[in-house]
């Protein structure tokens, strides 16, 4: 059986008096791809910020290979992050660095290697998302699908253990939105990593992913197989497979 | 209930609560310039669009303030018949309390807005989220580079204005009022002393760090999009400015002591 690499324990996070994570348990297996599903505002990337460790809980615990983040402060965070990529919603490309220096930021901060292994690394994580030789191009130069693929790109430079994805297809059209799913389905089947994607798309949740979880009023209400949710009698489940919780 | 004195209360506690971010903001970003790396690059990268593209505005706005200095001054000394005084009094007012305060408000009118906008824009796009999610510290990445900047900058700046204030009061002396230069520059030089250069320069060590400290603290604590980045550079420019006049009175007072 494979090892739990994130283990969340009754999570709890409001901001100011609004309570957004009301006991959230969750277990993420080593090399799974979980789609963590819900309607807009219900926390899911606040969980997800959460597990990155820019957040924090007002309560519970983010176990990260059996080590409790939650009470650890910024700088001993950086042993975590090494292990951890993310792509954001919005791709947050760094606007005043080329495309290139946006990859190779994180190699920068976390490896000592020379400049020529840097580009190195850059050219060949540009070409896993079919980008290449885009590295001189600034940010402001690239379409939203291209911007959400340099910042696959940037997550997975350092080659990490976990990827992060904050919904990856949002504000896509649907050429862009099939080219994201295709990549995060075939990175996961290189790199073996272990995926947490956050998304509303159940369409995209089903092609991407083999465990589903549902996030409904701050808890999970459901985490299982396609065919698992499909059959499911939870009210809140088969209300979101029909579409109708919005939220 | 609310009683009237609610409101106050509210204010003194948002600012005592701003005041204490920005301090904390301040003490981490000289915790983290203190260690290695330096970033020596960054920070002269942050000099330029500091320091030199404000060189152009704070020039002409000295120039012409020390122009109008010799105007007014010439005509309120002329009552007494003073006006070959002219020199010493646009030269000691302006080194000593215009040009730090001028070149203060400018740069943080032109750089703090900047600072807060540029800050603020990376926040809500999630870019400081990033810079943290790859092990990177913002504060020693974004903050630091310009409080340096700022801190170095903004005295040369303020040298620069002074020179060519008087040098516009000098320009109106000779042309308007019939001054003989060599008087104009030889009052000066025998009546100004190295303190009133020292307690001019010396306040604009504090307005840099004012200036740098409050564009970054209003940038990084941006919220809502757009409008928020519009919120926070409109609000980082009245607080400088209000604070660089209050600190004023009060290095003012202390440099008269020292």
């Amino acid at each position: 059986m494979k090892r739990s690499i994130i283990e969340i324990k009754d999570l709890h996070k409001s901001f100011n008096s609004f309570q957004v994570l009301q006991g959230v348990d969750l277990d993420i297996k080593r090399g799974e791809t979980i789609t963590i599903l819900g309607g807009s505002g219900t926390g899911k990337s606040v969980l997800l910020k959460l597990i990155a460790g820019l957040e924090k809980p007002d309560e519970g615990e983010i176990r990260i290979d059996n080590r409790n983040i939650v009470p650890l402060k910024e700088d001993d965070l950086v042993p975590i992050r090494r292990k951890i990529g993310m792509l954001f919603q919005g791709a947050a490309l760094f606007d005043s660095l080329s495309t290139g220096e946006n990859v190779a930021y994180p190699i920068r901060e976390h490896f000592r290697v020379t400049e020529g292994e840097i580009q190195r690394i850059v050219r060949e994580k540009l070409r896993m998302v079919g980008l290449e030789g885009i590295e001189e191009k600034m940010p402001a130069e690239l379409s939203g699908g291209m911007k959400k693929r340099v910042g696959l790109a940037r997550a997975i430079a350092i080659d990490p253990e976990i990827i992060l994805y904050d919904e990856p297809t949002t504000g896509l059209d649907p050429a862009n939105t099939q080219r994201i799913n295709q990549l995060i389905v075939e990175l996961q089947r290189i790199l073996k990593v272990t995926s947490i994607v956050v998304t509303h798309d159940l369409d995209s949740a089903y092609q991407v992913t083999d465990q589903l979880a549902l996030l409904y009023q701050g808890r999970i209400a459901m985490t299982g197989t396609k065919e698992e949710f499909e059959a499911s009698a939870i009210q809140e489940v088969r209300d979101f497979i029909a579409k109708k919780i919005v939220e | 209930m609310q009683g009237p004195i609610t409101p106050i209360i509210q204010r003194i506690r948002s600012a005592l609560i701003y005041a204490g971010g920005a301090a904390k903001l301040l003490f981490e970003a000289i915790s983290c310039g203190i260690r290695p790396p330096y970033q020596l690059g960054a920070i002269v990268r942050e000099i330029e669009l500091i320091g030199i593209q404000s060189l152009t505005v704070v020039n002409v706005i000295a120039l012409f303030t020390g122009m109008v200095l010799a105007l007014q001054t010439a005509y309120a000394l002329s009552r007494f018949g003073a006006k070959g005084f002219i020199g010493v009094v646009v030269a000691i007012s302006l080194v000593r309390e215009i040009g730090p305060v001028f070149a203060g408000i400018m740069v943080g009118g032109r750089v703090g807005s900047g600072i807060a906008a540029e800050i603020g824009s990376m926040k809500v796009t999630e870019q400081i989220d990033a810079i943290r999610v790859m092990g990177a510290n913002p504060v020693k990445k974004l903050v630091v580079p310009k409080l340096i900047a700022t801190v170095i900058s903004l005295p040369l700046l303020t040298i620069v204005a002074d020179i060519l204030g008087i040098i516009g009061g000098l320009l109106i002396s000779v042309m308007e009022l019939q001054v003989n230069s060599y008087y104009y520059f030889t009052t000066i030089l025998e009546n100004i002393s190295l303190q009133d250069v020292a307690s001019g320069v010396g306040k604009t060590f504090f307005f840099g760090l004012i200036i740098a400290i409050i564009g970054c603290y209003q940038g990084m604590t941006t919220t809502g999009g757009t409008v928020g980045v519009g919120r926070s550079t409109t609000t980082a420019v009245v607080v400088i400015s209000i604070l660089i006049l209050v600190s004023d009175f009060f290095l003012t007072k202390l440099f008269l002591m020292l």
